[in-house]
């Protein structure tokens, strides 16, 4: 019930429509002590300006990288983040948690 | 994400109408389902379990893996009486997340100089509250230890079924209260809805200490499990 993604939706929905290229990364599932909840979301454009978050900052530099290659290959993506995971990535959560993050483009 | 989606969805939150997106992760496939279309929705059992917990997550229906991605309206907080307690009330509570309204007839307290940056509303509460649209998403909070105010604002809050009511005073005052609300047509289950003496117990003493024990009370009761059951379920 309580939060301010409508915020960032908002603003997303105006980046697009102002001409940026936007994406949207979205938390769609945790595992253990994840930090930010299924839902929540980051927006991103193609400045490499992004608000809102997807996890308590831990990865949201891995998560816009990613996202502005969504942005110009229109293709989404899930990323998957965890403490264990070294191979694919070389960013994790610092407090144990695995998190699947969907990142998709807007438009 | 479509445009269409996305500003189909930011109309609703907009509205303060609840919608959910499903998204199909193995393809982005993705819809919108605003809340008066769940009903006849395929997946209405699990949209509307999902929308009652207020929360998102993985279901799986038919060996297909789909993110129901809910989208409930902020909260609000409601204060009457733009008194000192509202003071220290109304930032905190917008600090938390909530979009906050005070209202009160009395102009020497509803000044934008006591209240910078709060919408501020000066009238009484059967002019200011209709308008606002109040509903299940909204804490409402009675300040002002004045029945004239106080009284009617609350008998609207029983009807529009806020998720938190809580109003000033003491056990002693709050026992009056009930006596009138019941004589202007509360129902007990209504009066037992009522937080009084407002606020969980710290030992507040300031008005920002109270502030924060309202926080407190309207937290718990948004996201601790319900266990108090309506008395006057049909």
């Amino acid at each position: 019930m309580l939060n301010r993604d409508e915020d960032i939706l908002q603003a997303a929905e105006a980046w697009q429509r102002a001409g940026h290229g936007v994406a949207l990364a979205t938390v769609v599932q945790t595992w253990g002590s994840a930090p930010r909840p299924a839902g929540s979301s980051l927006v991103i454009n193609d400045d490499g300006t992004f608000l809102g978050s997807v996890s308590g900052g831990c990865v949201e530099g891995a998560v816009v990288t990613e996202a502005l290659e969504v942005i110009s290959s229109g293709q989404p993506k899930m990323l998957e983040f965890g403490v264990a995971d070294e191979t694919a990535w070389n960013v994790g959560l610092s407090c144990g948690g695995t998190i699947r993050v969907f990142v998709e483009k807007v438009g | 994400m479509k445009l269409e989606t996305l500003a189909a969805l930011n109309a609703e939150r907009a509205a303060r109408r609840p919608a959910i997106v499903v998204l199909d992760p193995a393809n982005g496939e993705q819809r919108l389902v605003k809340a008066s279309e769940i009903a006849a929705d395929p997946l209405r059992a699990e949209l509307s379990t999902q929308l009652r917990m207020g929360t998102s997550g993985m279901i799986e229906v038919g060996g297909r893996k789909l993110f129901l991605n809910v989208y409930a309206p902020t909260a609000r907080l409601v204060i009457i009486g733009a008194v000192h307690i509202s003071q220290a009330l109304a930032p905190l509570a917008r600090s938390l997340g909530y979009d906050v309204t005070v209202v009160d007839p009395r102009t020497a307290f509803a000044s934008p100089e006591r209240f910078p940056d709060v919408p501020l509303i000066a009238e009484w509460p059967d002019i200011a509250l209709p308008p606002l649209n109040i509903d299940h998403y909204t804490a409402f909070a009675a300040l002002t230890h004045d029945p004239k105010i106080d009284d009617p604002a609350l008998l609207h809050a029983f009807e529009r079924d806020c998720f938190y009511i809580g109003a000033l005073g003491s056990r002693k005052t709050h026992a009056s209260r009930g006596e009138r609300l019941r004589a202007q047509g509360a129902s007990d289950a209504d009066i037992a809805r009522i937080h009084a003496p407002i606020g969980l117990d710290i030992g507040a003493v300031s008005p920002s200490e109270i502030a924060v024990a309202i926080m407190a009370e309207i937290t718990a009761q948004l996201r601790l499990p319900k266990v108090d059951v309506k008395v006057n379920a049909a």
